[in-house]
């Protein structure tokens, strides 16, 4: 009887294997597909593998003029300037929803929900129509702000989650003692919610490298970023540069897929905006 | 200085970026749609009617097929990581699902391209393992390719939140229903989804208005026409410098996602406040 248990629940294993085997083929097949264009000489229908490998679309892309150095250099800088805009605004923000009694809250909770709850694309090509206006258009600082108006409601939900998730006796028992709200902040609250922020600050990044639609309205032709490049050279039907420059875009978001629930304790994620 | 107006202090420079980039061009587009050669009328939406009525509604049921497509995925994976009957086969799954989840769109539509199409790593697999003749393969690179990358790129995010809100869910209930006789099935729709509702929901609609604003996949994957009201804006935008159009597009698209976007904004205010 129990062996015919065993063996059933064994059997168990063919039918999980088939479709655990297809899950695993429509997930990373895409993944590989990428990377074998990454190394691809030469291929064609309808050869199964490339018919030749070797790596010299990577030192066209890395060449001075391949375009990849400057487009990497720019996403990098836009990126960290993002993440700097964006949480010199959040942390105020997210301790004060997280800590104060404030007027029309209602409103302003509102206000910062309401990004997400509607599409941006129509929002950035009126976006690019003022600052076409006022002459930020294809400039640095004008993609910076597109990708904070996008990045800041996160970094404020994420901040305000990390500040809730704070106990306030600690910062009682800090003035107790005789510390200002300001040293307060700097030595007790600022500190404890450090892992939270970072954790905003690496989501506000990684939004900011991977954005296109604000860069490409904003940023374009002026200014190029890296998921500009993969599609010029996706719709220039040059699939080597289009697969390397996604390599280059998909390993940072896969390193923070591994390591998001390090940075982010369960007390702050159950809070971030669901 | 009263606590309140600190607190308003801190909240304003904030809330001023979402007013002046997000909330201030929301209005001008939804102004600019009524707006022809500097007069107020009706002539973008006739136009837009004219020529993009296929694309609109190409639009709407792509996006509410791959919500109802994430929606059964990511039900089915959180329902297998909280009833899954082998921790090991229960690893497995929640080693796999995840991967998807913070690949950029622009980087989705590119594998997309390459795994999808004609010689792409689908149609040789199938090729190779003799399903078909390399004469009968044919490209996904249509309306397919774009829910392929929408599921493909939603699931994990949707049946992340869900999984969540399974496990911190009582057991007991679940655990007295299995005692009772009910398959895992059963219980699992009308035991463990009627308590994710919400949850479930949220994610639906976040999923539904992020696939309304992609532009990236469709210019990627399928920019022939039908195609979606994204690329349809930018084209407007790019090639005739037609703000009337495009600025009615993105009204129609905007009244398109309010449908579900206000449930969203209840029930995230009554969670917050």
């Amino acid at each position: 009887m129990t062996a015919l248990r065993n063996n059933l629940a064994a059997l168990w294993w063919v039918p999980r294997g088939i479709i655990f085997g297809l899950m695993a083929f429509f997930i990373f097949g895409p993944l590989f597909n990428m990377l074998l264009w990454t190394v691809t000489e030469k291929w064609y229908f309808p050869h199964t593998f490339p018919l030749e490998y070797g790596f010299s679309s990577w030192a066209k892309v890395f060449a001075p003029r391949g375009g990849a150095l400057e487009s990497l250099g720019n996403s990098l800088v836009v990126a960290l300037l993002t993440v700097a805009v964006a949480l010199a605004l959040a942390i105020p923000a997210g301790y004060a929803l997280a800590r104060l009694k404030l007027p029309l809250r209602g409103l302003i909770l509102l206000a910062f929900l309401i990004p997400q709850a509607f599409p941006n694309l129509t929002v950035y090509v009126n976006i690019a129509r003022i600052f076409y206006e006022i002459g930020l258009n294809g400039t640095i600082p004008g993609v910076v702000l597109v990708h904070v108006s996008h990045g800041v409601v996160y970094a404020v939900w994420i901040a305000t989650a990390a500040f809730s998730a704070i106990d306030p006796e600690l910062e009682q028992a800090a003035r107790n003692i005789g510390a200002g709200p300001m040293r307060t902040f700097r030595d007790v609250t600022l500190p404890l919610a450090a892992p939270g922020l970072m954790a905003s600050a690496i989501f506000v990044f990684l939004e900011s490298l991977d954005e296109f639609t604000g860069s490409f309205f904003v940023g374009a032709p002026d200014v190029n970023m890296l998921p500009l490049l993969l599609y010029t050279s996706a719709s220039g039907g040059n699939y080597q540069i289009a697969s390397i420059t996604a390599l280059l875009l998909l390993v940072p978001s896969l390193v923070f897929m591994l390591l998001v629930e390090r940075f982010l304790k369960a007390d702050v994620l159950s809070r971030v905006g669901h | 200085m009263s606590r309140r107006l600190l607190g308003l202090l801190l909240v304003l420079p904030a809330l001023a970026v979402i007013a002046l980039l997000f909330i201030l061009p929301l209005i001008m587009s939804a102004v600019g749609a009524f707006q022809v050669d500097g007069s107020f009328g009706w002539g973008n939406f006739t136009k837009t009617f004219d020529l993009y009525t296929k694309d609109i509604i190409f639009t709407v049921v792509i996006v509410s097929l791959s919500t109802v497509l994430i929606g059964f995925a990511s039900i089915a994976i959180g329902g297998y990581l909280t009833l899954g009957g082998h921790p090991l086969a229960v690893a497995a799954l929640r080693f796999l699902y995840r991967w998807p989840m913070f690949i950029p769109f622009i980087v989705v539509g590119q594998l997309m391209r390459t795994f999808l199409s004609k010689n792409g790593m689908m149609n040789n697999t199938a090729v190779s393992l003799g399903l078909m003749t390399p004469l009968d393969t044919v490209s996904f690179l249509d309306w397919r390719g774009i829910v392929f990358a929408f599921v493909w790129k939603q699931t994990p995010f949707v049946a992340l939140l869900v999984a969540g809100a399974m496990a911190s869910l009582n057991r007991d209930t679940i655990e007295a229903a299995r005692n009772l006789g009910a398959s895992k099935l059963r219980v699992l729709f009308e035991i463990i989804v009627p308590q994710v509702a919400v949850t479930l929901t949220v994610g639906l609609i976040l999923s539904f208005v992020t696939m309304m604003s992609v532009l990236s996949v469709p210019l990627m994957i399928n920019a022939q026409t039908p195609t979606m009201l994204t690329a349809d804006i930018a084209f407007r935008v790019n090639a005739y410098g037609d703000y009337g159009v495009a600025n009615a597009l993105g009204l129609i698209s905007l009244v398109l996602a309010s449908s579900v976007a206000w449930i969203y904004l209840r029930i995230s205010l009554k969670e917050r406040t």
